[in-house]
C-alpha cells in the first residue's frame, strides 16, 4: 500500500511543494558508511536520498534548498534497546506494557502496544535519535521487538520493522538466598530443557503447517516462532557473562539459530566463539558501575573497545526512556576510553540497521535510502552540540518536546 | 587525645611535604578566568595561581602538558561510602546522623575520585519529612572514617518532602495476606508540612526552655537543666542557624510550602535538592534565599518527575537562584564534569556558568566556598587534571590532588592492575588451600 503511494508520488513531475523534497546545500555531510564530504549538496527526491555530490550538484528546478552553512548532516541515531512508547513513568504500573505474564510469548508485538504520543518520543528525537528498536520483557521468549522510527500519527506509520528481532531472556544461573548451587543448577538445566523443547514444538509445528495434517490447528505463538527457525529474523538473546554467553551460544548452535546477543557485559573466553560464529552484539549502557568492587573502575568504559579488538560487530542501546537521548554520549564514554571514534559513530548508525536487517533503507547517508536524517552544529557525540533540524524518511520533524513548551513557558514567567 | 595526636601526624606530614607547582596547565580557575600557566602548591593550600609563578626552591613540578586543571569537583547529594541511608521508622529521625555509618572503605569512594570528585554531601535518605544529619567528606581514598570527614564543615541535614516520607502512609500495593498493614503518618502533602510545623514548634518551645535555663542559670539561681532531646537539639540548630538544611523536593506547591514554613518559623533552607519544578518557582527560590542542587535530565521515573525538565538548571540560573548540579548516584557521580555541560546545551549556559554549578556554587551551598570551589590562592588544594577540556564528552580524569596530595592518578592505576590481579589470584589460591577437605554432606563451610 505505501510502496503503491511512494510510486504514485515519484511519478508526479517534481513541483517543489512535497515537504520531502528539498536539497541541503553547502553542509558537511557525514555519511558514516565513506569519508566526510565538505561543502557538499544532498538531493532528497521523495523522502530518499536522491543524490549527493559537491558545490556544483545540480538540483531540479524549483527544489527547495536549504542552506546548510556551518552544520554537519549525519544519518539519524539509531537506539539498539529502548522501551520506547511501551513504558511512560516507570514507577507506574498502570503506565507499563513492557512485560507480559508467561515464559514462552513470541506472538507478543511490540509495535502494536506503542503509545505514538508518548511524551518520551519528542524528548528523544529531540537529540538525534530518529529511530529506535522497543523491546519486549519477561519471561523467557518475551516477544518480538520492533523497529520505530520516532514520528507518526500511527504505531503503523512509525514501524520500520515489526519483526526486528524475538527477544529471549536466556536463562541465568544464579545461587541465591537460601538456594543451593546445586538446586540452582536443576533449575537452570529444566529451563534451558522447556527451551529446547519449546523449539522443538515449533518445528514440529513448522512440519506440520508444511504438509498439512488433517488436524492441524494454528497456533498463534509457534507460528510466530516459524521466521525465527527460516533465519528471518534473529533471535535476541540476552546473556550477561561468560557462562551464560557461552551456553547460549553452545544452545543456538545446537538448535541451528541466527542469534544476536544483547546485554552482554563480560564475555571473557566466550569472545572468540563470538567472534568465530560472528555473532552481533548489542551492548549495554556504558555509563555503569564496574560490574565487582574490585574491577578497575573504568571496567565499564571499556567494555565496547574489548569487542572492537576482538573484531566483533556491535550496536549500543540505552536499555530504558528515560536516559535514551544520552545514547550519544554512551558511545562517546567508550571513545574516552580508547574505542576508535568512527567505530563508535557505527554503533549508533550504520551498525544497529545491519544487525536489524534495514540497513537496506536506513542507517546511512547514502544514495537511494530514506532521508533519515539529522543536522547538527557539531559532532553529536559532544553534550555541547545542538541538533537543529531532523528528517525522518524525508518529512522535517518538529523538534519541539513537553520539555522545550515547559521551558518556554516559565522562562516567560513574570 | 587521640584527635590531636591524629592532627600532629597530619600537619607533620604537610610541613614534610616539599611544595608542588603544576606548570603548563589549561587552568580554569572557575572565578578568576581561565589562562595558561601554572599552580603553586604549599602545606595543601594553593598559594599561587597564574600565567607567571615563582616556583619556591625544591618544589615537585608537574608537566600537565596543556593539559586542563580545574577545582576538585564538588557534589552536594550523594549516599556513597553510608552503610545505611534511610531511618524509616518515624518520619521526624533528625536524631540519627550519617557520621555515625560511613564506611571509609567503600569503593565507591575510589570511583567517585576517579571522576574527580574531591567533596561530596553525604545525605540520609528520602523516607522522613524530617530526615537524619548529614556529613561532608573528602575522598580522601586510604584515609579512616575520622580522615575522610570535611574538618570544620558545618553540619547539615536532610528533610524530604512529597511522594517518598508520604509513601509509608500509604496501603501498599502489594499485601501478605493476614498480615497487618502499618500505615506511618503522613501520607499526604498536607500531611508532610503538618510534621514539620509540629516539630518546629517543638523545638522552639524546647529553644526557649534552654534560653530560659541558661539565663536564670546565668543570673546566679540553682536550676535543673531541662531534660536533653536528641531528636529536638538538631532543629534548635537549624532555627539557631548552626546546621543547614538540605531539603529533598520535586513539585513547586511542596517547594513554596517548605519555604513559607522556613520563613515563618524564621530560618533559611540552605538548598533545595532535586528540585525537580524548581523552575516553576524560582522567583520565590532567590527571595527566600534557598540554593537549589538539581539533576541535569533525571525524568520521568515516578509521577512528581513527569515535569522535570533538563533547562531546569538554566531557568533557574537565569532567575537568580545559586544552583549545583548533583549525582544522587554512585555511577553518575562520576561524570559530573559532562552533567555539566547539559546545561550548555539546555539553556545556554556559558562555560564558566557550568563549570561552577559543580564547583564553587555547590561549594557555597554548603558554606565551604572559603576552602573549596575555585583555584584561588589561600583555597585548599583540590585539583583536578583533565586530559581534554573538562566539558568534553572525551575528556578523562588523570590526577585528582586533594590537600595538595595526590589520590588518583590515572597511569598509576593502570600500571597497578597487574600487580592487584596478582594479588587477588594469590588470596584466592590462599583461600582454596584453606577449605576444608570434602567430608560429605552439604553446607560445610570453614568457621
Amino acid at each position: 500500500m505505501r510502496r503503491i503511494l511512494l510510486a504514485v508520488l515519484a511519478a508526479l513531475p517534481l513541483m517543489g511543494a512535497a515537504d520531502d523534497t528539498f536539497a541541503i546545500r553547502a553542509a558537511t555531510v557525514h555519511p558514516v558508511s565513506g569519508p566526510k564530504l565538505e561543502n557538499a549538496t544532498l538531493l532528497v527526491v521523495n523522502g530518499t536520498i536522491a543524490e549527493i555530490g559537491n558545490a556544483k550538484l545540480a538540483v531540479p528546478k524549483g527544489t527547495r534548498v536549504i542552506d546548510g552553512k556551518g552544520l554537519h548532516v549525519y544519518p539519524g541515531i539509531i537506539d539498539s534497546s529502548t522501551q520506547v512508547g511501551l513504558s511512560e513513568i516507570s514507577s507506574v504500573r498502570e503506565t507499563s506494557d513492557v512485560s507480559e505474564l508467561g515464559d514462552f510469548k513470541p506472538q507478543l508485538r511490540a509495535a502494536v502496544a506503542i503509545n505514538p504520543s508518548s511524551e518520551h518520543i519528542p524528548v528523544i528525537r529531540a537529540n538525534g535519535t530518529t529511530t529506535a528498536l522497543a523491546v519486549p520483557g519477561g519471561g523467557l521468549i518475551a516477544g518480538q521487538a520492533s523497529m520505530m522510527h520516532l514520528d507518526g500519527w500511527t504505531w503503523e506509520d512509525m514501524t520500520v520493522r515489526r519483526d526486528a528481532a524475538m527477544v529471549l531472556n536466556f536463562p541465568t544461573l544464579s545461587a541465591s538466598g537460601d538456594r543451593s548451587f546445586a538446586d540452582a543448577r536443576r533449575n537452570y538445566d529444566q529451563q534451558i530443557r522447556n527451551l529446547s523443547a519449546y523449539l522443538e514444538s515449533a518445528r514440529r509445528y513448522q512440519k506440520a503447517k508444511a504438509a498439512p495434517v488433517p488436524d492441524f490447528r494454528i497456533d498463534l505463538a509457534l507460528d510466530a516462532m516459524l521466521p525465527v527457525l527460516e533465519g528471518k529474523v534473529p533471535l535476541l538473546v540476552g546473556a550477561e557473562r561468560e557462562r551464560a554467553v557461552r551456553d547460549a551460544i553452545a544452545w543456538a548452535d545446537r538448535e541451528k539459530l541466527k542469534i544476536v546477543l544483547f546485554n552482554v557485559r563480560r564475555p571473557g573466553k566466550a569472545m572468540t566463539e563470538i567472534k568465530s560464529r560472528n555473532i552481533p552484539v548489542i551492548l549495554g549502557p556504558t555509563q555503569e558501575l564496574p560490574l565487582e568492587e574490585d574491577d578497575p573502575y573504568d571496567e565499564a568504559f571499556t567494555v565496547p573497545l574489548e569487542f572492537h579488538k576482538a573484531g566483533v560487530k556491535f550496536a549500543f542501546g540505552t536499555f530504558g526512556n528515560q536516559f535514551a537521548r544520552n545514547l550519544p554520549y554512551q558511545a562517546a564514554t567508550a571513545v574516552a576510553f580508547g574505542l576508535p571514534y568512527e567505530e563508535a559513530l557505527k554503533a549508533i548508525t550504520i551498525n544497529p540497521a545491519e544487525i536489524f536487517g534495514i540497513s537496506a533503507i536506513t542507517g546511512s547517508v547514502e544514495k537511494g535510502k530514506w532521508a533519515d536524517l539529522i543536522l547538527t552544529d557539531g559532532d553529536p557525540l559532544e553534550v555541547k552540540t545542538q541538533v537543529k533540524r531532523m528528517f525522518i524518511k524525508g518529512k522535517e520533524v518538529d523538534l519541539d518536546s513537553r520539555h522545550t513548551r515547559l521551558y518556554k513557558k516559565y522562562m516567560a514567567r513574570p | 587525645m587521640k584527635l590531636a595526636s591524629l592532627l600532629l601526624l597530619g600537619c607533620g606530614a604537610l610541613l614534610a611535604a616539599p611544595p608542588i607547582v603544576i606548570q603548563n596547565a589549561n587552568v580554569l580557575t572557575i572565578t578568576k578566568g581561565s589562562f595558561k600557566g601554572a599552580v603553586v602548591i604549599k602545606d595543601g593550600k594553593i598559594v599561587e595561581a597564574g600565567e607567571k609563578v615563582i616556583i619556591p626552591p625544591g618544589a615537585q613540578v608537574i608537566d600537565a602538558g596543556g593539559q586542563y586543571l580545574m577545582p576538585g569537583i564538588i557534589d552536594c547529594h550523594s549516599h556513597i561510602a553510608a552503610d545505611s541511608i534511610n531511618e524509616g521508622s518515624v518520619s521526624v529521625s533528625s536524631m540519627v546522623g550519617i557520621e555515625d555509618v560511613l564506611d571509609p572503605t567503600a569503593i565507591s569512594i575510589y570511583r567517585a575520585l576517579a571522576g574527580g570528585v574531591t567533596t561530596a554531601n553525604i545525605l540520609h535518605g528520602s523516607a522522613n519529612s524530617i530526615g537524619g544529619k548529614c556529613s561532608v567528606i573528602k575522598t580522601r581514598w586510604g584515609k579512616g572514617a575520622q580522615g575522610i570527614l570535611f574538618e570544620g564543615a558545618k553540619p547539615g541535614i536532610k528533610f524530604a518532602l512529597g511522594e517518598n516520607p508520604k509513601r509509608q502512609g500509604n496501603t501498599p500495593n502489594v499485601r501478605i495476606p493476614g498480615a497487618p498493614i502499618s500505615l506511618r503518618y503522613p501520607a499526604t502533602r498536607m500531611g508532610v508540612e503538618d510534621v514539620i510545623r509540629q516539630a518546629f514548634t517543638e523545638a522552639k518551645q524546647y529553644q526557649k526552655q534552654w534560653k530560659d535555663y541558661e539565663a536564670r542559670k546565668a543570673s546566679g539561681a540553682a536550676v535543673i537543666p531541662p531534660r536533653r532531646d536528641l531528636k529536638l537539639e538538631p532543629l534548635v540548630e537549624i532555627l539557631d542557624g548552626k546546621r543547614l538544611v538540605h531539603a529533598h523536593s520535586y513539585r513547586a506547591d511542596e517547594i513554596l510550602m517548605l519555604l513559607r514554613v522556613a520563613d515563618d518559623f524564621g530560618f533559611k533552607i540552605k538548598t533545595l535538592q532535586h528540585v525537580l519544578e524548581g523552575y516553576k518557582v524560582a522567583k520565590e527560590i532567590a527571595a527566600h534565599g534557598a540554593g537549589a542542587s538539581t539533576f541535569s535530565d533525571w525524568w520521568a521515573y515516578k509521577v512528581e518527575a513527569y515535569d522535570a525538565i533538563p533547562y531546569n538548571a538554566a531557568i533557574m540560573v537565569r532567575k537568580g537562584v545559586l544552583v549545583s548540579l548533583n549525582s544522587d548516584d554512585a555511577e553518575l557521580m562520576r561524570r559530573l564534569n559532562t552533567e555539566a555541560a547539559k546545561t550548555m546545551k539546555y539553556g545556554g549556559l556559558t562555560e564558566e556558568e557550568a563549570l561552577s554549578l559543580i564547583t564553587i556554587n555547590p561549594a557555597k551551598q554548603l558554606d565551604l566556598d572559603n576552602r573549596i570551589g575555585s583555584i584561588e590562592a589561600g583555597k585548599d588544594a583540590d585539583l583536578v587534571l583533565f586530559d581534554k577540556h573538562p566539558l568534553s564528552s572525551f575528556a578523562k580524569v588523570q590526577k585528582v590532588l586533594i590537600d595538595g596530595t595526590v589520590y588518583f592518578d590515572r597511569d598509576t592505576d593502570l600500571s597497578d592492575r597487574n600487580r592487584r590481579q596478582l594479588e587477588k589470584q594469590k588470596l584466592l589460591d590462599k583461600e582454596k588451600q584453606n577449605q576444608p577437605k570434602k567430608q560429605g554432606g552439604p553446607g560445610r563451610r570453614p568457621a
